[in-house]
């Protein structure tokens, strides 16, 4: 049992580090909102959909006026992302704009059922502007890498099977780690990144100190916004099929992360992705042979899920959140 | 004021010789003979309408062709088509409406079992005879209701169906089967399970996927280690396509095999390429495929300028077994219009009827004894593929 699992474990850590790379970058957008507002901004799973489907449309624009055949797909691939980036930071902006901010001052639970209307809406649009304009939601865009690698891991050690690793997978994790290094670059050595930990930590007192409280939401939305965008594009490059769907499971998952990583906490939500996805991966590849066949593959979730709810129970902030004491 | 008099006059006087009309008829009017009626309730509007007008054209060219038959015995048929909208509550009202109608003999439909099953309950009440072209769903029949029939097969038959061929055709020994936790996609992956298991093969693994979710890795990795000589899918296009998509890549490239569930364009449309080797069962035979639907293809087109549906010839079929069974129980109540009750008995009393594509003969659930279930396989990235067996029970 135990040499089986270790044949099949470099391809199932490849795929569980691919898989948990997008929930990474998606639960860095739940956890930068919910830092500063305190609001878990159910729409960001949608956000990463409408990423999805923005990239396609733009990739089908390219390759209609010709363009695809005449660049390198790396570039074409940076294209595709800096638009898709500005359309959805821009989209998560309004989304602040028109459906939280009005809410600021009402109680959370307010703010999150408007949350789920937003996400409900952005699934219902995208699929009516697919369907008219495809004739069906389910939409395959064209593929910009689909060679792969054969990854020696045998060579390593004689137990170990060789894996195959995607072309895609590979510029998606490297994108990934980019954005997430990024990120955690701005937020902590930036200007910008001070004004946002400030209104994360005491929003009046950083207004006090002269900090534009709403520009700061507004930057934090559009970040957020703009990466799960960019998921959503490599997303759509690593598994080819986008509908207005995939949004909702993907995001809950991600969301999860960013609980599991300490919600909050940018660099917590990137190792809760990354673990979550690996914990998925793993499960549903080697959970028959570690049960003895009593439970399959499909219950792979309550295998993830329940990892999350022990480390919870043992440290309910989170593997990265401080405990942060009730203020008198 | 004259013009809506006169209107009125026109209305009254068109109002009697209706009723006028309606009593010849009761009482054996001259001119032509009895009108019988035999209405179609299939989907003519919204997404399947293709596929319900194909059914209804089909219907129409057999109804046309026996009409002199009947003329002769005395009586005028005619076709009621009515638009079920592949809606439960549409397809029950409908059924209100010519189940009310004593001219309404039989009904030729519905594509959809879940219509089918509710507007079903209104034509026993009203004795009306089914024959469905079209419904797979185990209930349209094990509800044992006497006017029910159909004449393709029923899900059940699917599984046992595809792993007959998976053993004795392609020669599978070693099986692994992947689900998506849905009654459809476990329902069938247990059947084949069966089946399979029944026939010697040897079942290397049994996982479920979530419907919804996009990586499909984890079970294919096992999949990868097992080294099975045959996939089997219980489930639908989207997750299928995404699974044979992402199986291919990891160099799975042994046969796919799949429910009707996998029988779309979309299928191909996700996989692209993967999609060869790929095989589906289906409960509707390629027509094209022999000579008697061959002929009843370029019938259909010179008729209705149309190519058929995956349908038509099953329309076609429905509507000659009921025009059987009509003949039947008319020169059993000595060339008099029976009561639709009758008609019922007589259609369920078929046993060989040679259709365009199947052979009708029902047993007394309303099966069909002779229907089958029909392989096909991609062989490369188009849709529909080719037409590779038939099994029959």
């Amino acid at each position: 049992m135990i040499s089986e699992i270790l044949q099949t474990l470099p391809q199932v850590l490849v795929d569980g580090l691919t898989l948990g790379a997008i929930y990474a970058v998606i639960a860095l957008g739940y956890t930068m909102v919910y830092g500063i507002l305190e609001l878990i901004n159910f729409a960001h799973g949608e956000i990463f959909m409408t990423g999805a489907f923005v990239g396609v449309a733009v990739l089908f624009f390219m390759s209609g006026a010709g363009w695809l055949a005449v660049m390198p797909a790396i570039l074409a691939l940076l294209i595709v992302l800096v638009v898709t980036s500005l359309v959805t930071g821009v989209l998560g902006m309004g989304i602040e704009r028109v459906a939280y901010r009005p809410l600021r001052k009402a109680p959370k639970l307010i703010t999150l059922i408007s949350a789920i209307g937003v996400s409900f809406l952005l699934q219902d649009i995208v699929r009516f502007i697919t369907e008219w304009k495809r004739g069906n939601y389910i939409v395959t865009g064209p593929q910009l890498f689909d060679s792969k690698i054969g990854l020696d891991f045998s060579s390593i050690w004689s137990h170990f099977n060789d894996a195959i690793l995607k072309t895609s997978s590979v510029i998606l994790l490297v994108s990934a780690i980019l954005m997430m290094i990024g990120l955690d670059f701005f937020v902590n050595k930036s200007k910008w990144g001070m004004a946002m930990r400030s209104v994360a930590q005491d929003r009046d007192t950083a207004a006090l100190m002269g900090i534009n409280v709403n520009k700061v939401i507004s930057l934090t939305f559009f970040i957020g916004s703009a990466l799960g965008g960019a998921t959503g594009v490599l997303f759509a490059m690593q598994y080819g099929t986008i509908n207005p769907y995939i949004g909702f499971i993907l995001g809950l998952k991600a969301f999860t992360a960013a609980v599991l990583g300490g919600i909050g906490n940018i660099r917590g939500a990137m190792f809760g992705g990354l673990l979550l996805g690996v914990l998925e991966m793993f499960a549903s590849a080697n959970l028959q042979k570690l049960t003895g066949g009593v439970f399959t593959a499909e219950y792979k979730d309550v295998f993830a899920f329940g990892i999350l709810i022990i480390v919870l129970i043992f440290k309910p902030e989170g593997l990265f959140g401080k405990a942060v004491t009730e203020k008198v | 004021m004259v013009l809506k008099k006169s209107l009125a006059v026109v209305m009254a006087s068109a109002l009697s010789l209706g009723l006028l009309a309606g009593c010849g008829g009761e009482s054996g009017g001259s001119s032509g003979g009895k009108v019988i009626k035999i209405a179609t309730q299939t989907p003519l509007s919204g997404g399947s309408a293709t596929l319900g007008e194909s059914i209804k054209l089909g219907a129409q060219l057999a109804l046309e062709e026996n009409k002199k038959k009947f003329e002769k015995m005395g009586f005028k048929l005619q076709l009621v088509p009515y638009d079920d909208q592949a809606d439960p509550k549409k397809g029950v009202s409908n059924a209100n409406q010519l189940g009310a109608d004593t001219a309404v003999m039989a009904v030729v439909g519905h594509l959809n079992s879940g219509v089918s099953i509710p507007s079903s309950e209104v034509y026993e009440k009203y004795n009306v005879p089914m024959v469905s072209p079209a419904n797979t769903a185990t209930d349209v029949t094990d509800r044992g209701l006497k006017t029910v029939n159909r004449i393709v097969a029923r899900d059940d038959f699917q599984g046992p169906a595809g792993a007959d061929f998976a053993i004795k055709t392609i020669g599978a020994k070693k099986i692994f089967l992947v689900q998506d936790k849905t009654a459809y996609g476990q329902g069938l992956a247990d059947a084949f399970k069966k089946a399979a298991e029944e026939g010697g093969a040897e079942i290397l693994g049994y996982e479920g996927i979530t419907v919804g979710e996009t990586d499909f890795n984890g079970v294919l990795n096992q999949v990868v280690a097992k080294k099975p000589d045959l996939v089997f899918f219980g489930g639908l296009y989207t997750e299928g396509a995404l699974l044979i998509k992402q199986a291919r890549e990891k160099g799975i490239d042994v046969p796919f095999m799949g429910g009707d569930g996998l029988d779309s364009s979309t299928l191909v449309e996700i996989a692209g390429d993967a999609v060869k080797n790929v095989y589906y069962t289906s409960v509707a035979a390629d027509a094209n495929k022999t000579p008697e639907g061959q002929k009843f293809a370029s019938k259909y087109k010179d008729k209705f300028n149309k190519t058929i549906e995956s349908y038509s010839a099953y329309g076609y079929d429905s509507m000659s077994v009921v025009l059987q069974g009509l003949e039947a129980a008319i020169k059993a109540n000595d060339d008099k219009l029976p009561e639709r009750k009758v008609v019922a008995e007589h259609i369920r009393k078929i046993q060989d009827f040679q259709g365009v594509v199947t052979k009708v003969g029902f047993d007394d659930k309303g099966d069909n004894k002779f229907a089958k279930v029909y392989i096909y396989k991609f062989e490369e990235a188009k849709y529909p593929g080719k037409q590779e067996g038939e099994i029959s029970k």
